[in-house]
């Protein structure tokens, strides 16, 4: 056994995490700051070093830590492929910036909230490396507590609603999955998810199995109609909490739906296709106008994440390559420019303190810097070549054109419907006249606030343009997801 | 017979330990710390007794008496809790002056009760070791009796108590009637489906145990006497009692009612259900900690007795791992109280909670733990528990009783996080005493400890627990 280097990675920011706790200092939390961005730094390098040493020509799970945890019944089993290897370092490189966020934005009890980040940071690595069901349970139901904790102590003024909804919402889809967990158990003998896979579900159970995952995902990800408690916990919770919300938390869904609902249940996944499309066009739709109307801007930002989750479910219930690379993209994607997004606000919020659009407006007088990265992420946020929004939702449609005109053509007016929201928001605060006189004293953004914002402009970009490195890691296990569905399908 | 005496060995040095500091606390003015100390020191020898005795099973007095890895386990796990709840709470014993030298003997006695409960593998026995327990408990709850409160809740208890040992006799002796014998093994052989009268004395007997444990519906005892009871108290009573009742419930289901499954199970599985519901639900609205406390309480012993309803080895197994689990939550959360002191009062509504996160981190962050964990959210210990439970469940693939089990537990968590938002999101009105209390804040970093570690390696507990049934 080669060294544990996925247990070091999950396991670092929890144990920088407990360092924080010991630490003492009173004045500014230099110390806290300081070992949470070392730790999540390293962290990020460890699990660069880990795509770059990941062999990306085979769809096995590789790195794989397999260790005895519940005699004869439950193993610690970790390993990454292709796919998941990207939302790990999507993860680890967004603590970083949360980190640098929350020196700005957050002023109170700022120790508590660097470990609740760091904590946090260790469920969701542990959500992508796991290959067992009840371990992958643990990490994915752990992240609820640091998050109800960050949206409920730090969070704005409705902040107790928001966590309450945010947690039971979540717990209630949650619990369904266990059930379906130990359901399997005792259907297979086992948890680990490889040998699921040779083992084949009994097709009689399929489609039960496959709903009670949904109920978990279908809330997570978030699909219509239980997507509410998202634009309610993204408005409440501080930058730093929208930022890994968005960013990362959502993400856990879709990957769910790639690992375990696809090659677990290949019948039922065919079986419901029409239930997800039908889902994901009306939120791609629903949630597009709905967003056209909002006057908060944390919640247009919320509601235009539901709209691109709906791109993600489309793609990747097209079961072809375009469509399931498509939407790994689009997550990837998603996750870069939906923390920018809310990076954006972040910034005019710790100004101005408000986060309604009719505050601001003709800000590139007064910040044109801001202004500039502003415009890039909403341009990318609806989609414009150039930049990594464009190419995931094209992969989508192309594919969802193979399956269905009806929903391809539905689901381009929601690009169109995007691209409404996102230059109405951009002509409202960042162009036009200037009303506030307050706008005339803002400062522009600061030395940290560039870091984290240019660094994902340029990424953003750089994808955009050279999105080869990003689909090499994951097509050659997108090619082995799709054989195994097919071969599934054909030996009924 | 002097080999008996070796099997015997617990009891005997227990009762004798009790007569001898009897005696001395009636012959030493201000005996309480003297008779307290040699307490734990009994509790603590007691447990090194039971660990030096051989495991393997024997049964004595014309097999009245069983002594085997089951009943040694839960003798440790009583002895163990309230070795821990004893000392925890004895700040709070002497500054509500309850610092009576019979209070921690009256202790020891329900302990010997209970272990006469769960050693019996006789109607007689069984029925005299609980009464021996009962007895204590009733003195307990009413010790603080110049407190209208206390008394109240003494007499409450002592009145429904004896109602249901009444229905406990009764189906006793039905049960001896249609089999004509006293004796576990051999009820075992002579009960049938055709008999009729032994299903009406199941049931006599079930209402009593499930009175003893606090199931629904026989439960109203529960938040009156919680509340009305000194901590200290409510402490034991949330804890040892229910540990005992539950181990002689599994114990029932296991020999002399094997043959009538089906039967008892019908009525497990509506207790179960009907308790996890309303502990869930009547808890919403509670604003004292204790009384929240007694409702959760009812809705865990809900998930340990869905465990038992699966009428499987594999669900008795998890419901030991449950109460163990409980027993370790509830330590944490009761020594929690005796910390919430302010102007010489112990507090115990949840208002003066408030904000307390920003004064005492430590003691919000523990408390955080330990609701996280009743909740059974995962990592912590309390989602093994549940876990284990549902696992069970499953496997006889009784679906409702999971699905259910397990949206109680999302409308449970509701509570639980009303506390936590009481202590973490609003602000702060109260600051509290420092106290000076090494014992509780011990208690509560074990039970933290554990419940934040378990999941490292959650094999100890059950290779403990399956063991016990390995024959």
């Amino acid at each position: 056994m080669n060294f544990p280097i996925l247990s070091t990675l999950i396991f670092l920011p929890l144990i920088s995490s407990f360092f924080i706790f010991l630490s003492k200092d009173k004045k500014n939390n230099f110390s806290s700051i300081y070992i949470s961005l070392f730790s999540s730094i390293a962290t990020f390098l460890l699990s660069l070093f880990l795509w770059y040493s990941l062999d990306v020509n085979t769809a096995e799970f590789q790195f794989v830590e397999e260790k005895s945890w519940i005699n004869n019944f439950i193993k610690f089993k970790l390993g990454v492929d292709g796919i998941s290897i990207l939302f790990i370092v999507l993860t680890a490189f967004i603590t970083p910036i949360c980190i640098i966020s929350c020196i700005n934005s957050v002023k109170d009890r700022v120790k508590e909230f660097l470990i609740a980040i760091l904590v946090l940071e260790t469920f969701m690595i542990g959500v992508f490396c796991s290959l067992d069901l009840v371990i992958f349970y643990l990490f994915f139901e752990g992240g609820l507590i640091p998050m109800f904790l960050i949206i409920g102590v730090w969070g704005g003024s409705r902040r107790v609603y928001s966590a309450f909804k945010f947690f039971l919402f979540t717990l209630l889809g949650s619990v369904l999955m266990l059930v379906a967990i130990i359901v399997i158990y005792w259907l297979t003998g086992t948890t680990d998810i490889t040998e699921i896979y040779e083992i084949k579900i009994p097709k009689e159970h399929q489609n039960l199995l496959w709903l009670a995952f949904l109920s978990s995902f279908a809330v997570k990800m978030p699909m219509w109609p239980v997507h509410t408690w998202l634009p309610d916990a993204h408005v409440e919770a501080p930058t730093a909490g929208s930022v890994i919300l968005a960013a990362i938390l959502l993400k856990m869904a879709g990957y769910g739906f790639l690992r375990f609902s696809i090659p677990m249940f290949p019948y039922a996944s065919e079986f419901f296709t029409p239930l997800i499309f039908s889902l994901s066009i009306i939120a791609i739709i629903y949630t597009s106008l709905v967003a056209l109307m909002q006057e908060d801007m944390k919640k247009l930002i919320a509601y235009s994440s539901v709209a691109h989750m709906g791109y993600v479910t489309l793609g990747i219930f097209t079961f072809t390559k375009q469509g399931i690379e498509g939407s790994i993209y689009q997550m990837i994607s998603h996750g870069l420019i939906s923390a920018a997004l809310f990076l954006c606000v972040g910034v005019v919020y710790d100004r101005l303190h408000s986060r309604l659009i009719s505050t601001y407006g003709g800000l590139v007088n007064y910040l044109p810097k801001y202004s500039l990265l502003f415009l890039i992420f909403a341009l990318a946020a609806l989609g414009l070549p150039g930049t990594t929004g464009f190419l995931g939702e094209f992969l989508i449609l192309t594919a969802t054109f193979q399956k269905s005109y009806l929903a391809a053509i539905l689901a381009t007016l929601g690009v169109v419907l995007g691209a409404a929201y996102m230059l109405w928001l951009t002509k409202r605060v960042i162009f036009g006249v200037t009303q506030n006189p307050k706008i005339q004293t803002l400062s522009d953004v600061n030395k940290s606030e560039i870091i984290m914002l240019a660094t994902l402009a340029f990424f953003v970009i750089f994808f955009g343009f050279y999105p080869m490195p990003l689909m090499e890691t994951f097509s050659v296990s997108v090619n082995g997801l799709i054989d195994n569905y097919q071969l599934a399908l054909n030996n009924r | 017979m002097i080999n008996n005496l070796n099997i015997l060995l617990p009891e005997i040095f227990l009762s004798l330990s009790i007569f001898s500091i009897l005696m001395l606390g009636v012959f030493i003015k201000k005996s309480f710390n003297i008779v307290f100390n040699l307490t734990s020191l009994i509790l603590i020898l007691t447990i090194a007794i039971i660990l030096n005795n051989p495991n393997n099973e024997v049964k004595i007095f014309l097999d009245s008496f069983i002594r085997d890895s089951f009943s040694n386990y839960f003798k440790i796990l009583i002895l163990i809790s309230s070795l821990f709840v004893l000392n925890s709470s004895k700040n709070f014993i002497t500054e509500n002056n309850l610092d009576k030298f019979e209070y921690p003997i009256i202790i020891l006695l329900s302990i010997l009760g209970m272990f006469f409960m769960v050693s019996s593998n006789d109607l007689i026995l069984f029925y005299l070791g609980l009464e021996l327990q009962s007895l204590s408990l009733y003195i307990l709850a009413s010790i603080d009796r110049d407190n209208l409160r206390s008394s109240e809740s003494g007499i409450k208890y002592f009145v429904l108590s004896a109602l249901s040992s009444g229905l406990l006799l009764y189906g006793c002796s039905l049960l001896y009637g249609f089999t004509g014998s006293t004796n576990f093994d051999l009820i075992a052989n002579q009960l049938t489906k055709e008999n009729v009268g032994a299903v009406f004395a199941m049931v006599f007997i079930l209402v009593g145990l499930a009175f003893k444990i606090s199931a629904v519906p026989f439960h109203m005892w529960t938040p009156d006497v919680y509340e009305g009871a000194p901590t200290s108290i409510t402490n034991y009573f949330a804890v040892v009692p229910k540990v005992a009742g539950l181990a002689l419930l599994i114990k029932f289901m296991l020999i002399p009612f094997s043959n009538i499954l089906l039967e008892w199970q019908t009525i497990l599985i509506f207790i179960s259900i009907a308790s996890m519901i309303l502990g869930a639900v009547a808890a919403i609205v509670q604003k004292n900690i204790k009384r929240l406390l007694a409702y959760s309480s009812i809705g865990h012993i809900g998930y340990a007795l869905a465990g038992v309803a699966t009428g499987e080895i594999s669900g008795y197994e998890s419901s030991i791992i449950y109460i163990s689990i409980y027993v370790i939550m509830n330590i944490g959360a009761f020594s929690c109280l005796y910390l919430l002191k302010k102007d010489g009062q112990y507090k115990e509504n949840i208002f003066d909670l408030s904000g307390i996160s920003k004064k005492h981190p430590l003691l919000a962050i523990s408390l955080l733990i330990i609701l996280f964990s009743m909740a059974g959210v995962p990592p912590l210990g309390g989602f093994f528990a549940k876990f284990y439970i549902f696992t069970a469940v499953l496997e006889k693939e009784m679906y409702a009783l999971a699905i259910i089990g397990l949206l109680t537990t999302v409308i449970s968590a509701f509570y639980y996080l009303k506390i936590i938002k009481t202590i973490y999101f609003d602000d702060s009105f109260i600051t509290l005493e420092k106290v000076k209390n090494k014992t509780a804040k011990v208690s509560i970093f074990l039970s933290c400890s554990i419940l934040l570690t378990f999941f490292l390696y959650p094999a100890i507990l059950s290779n403990i627990v399956s063991s016990l049934f390995a024959n």
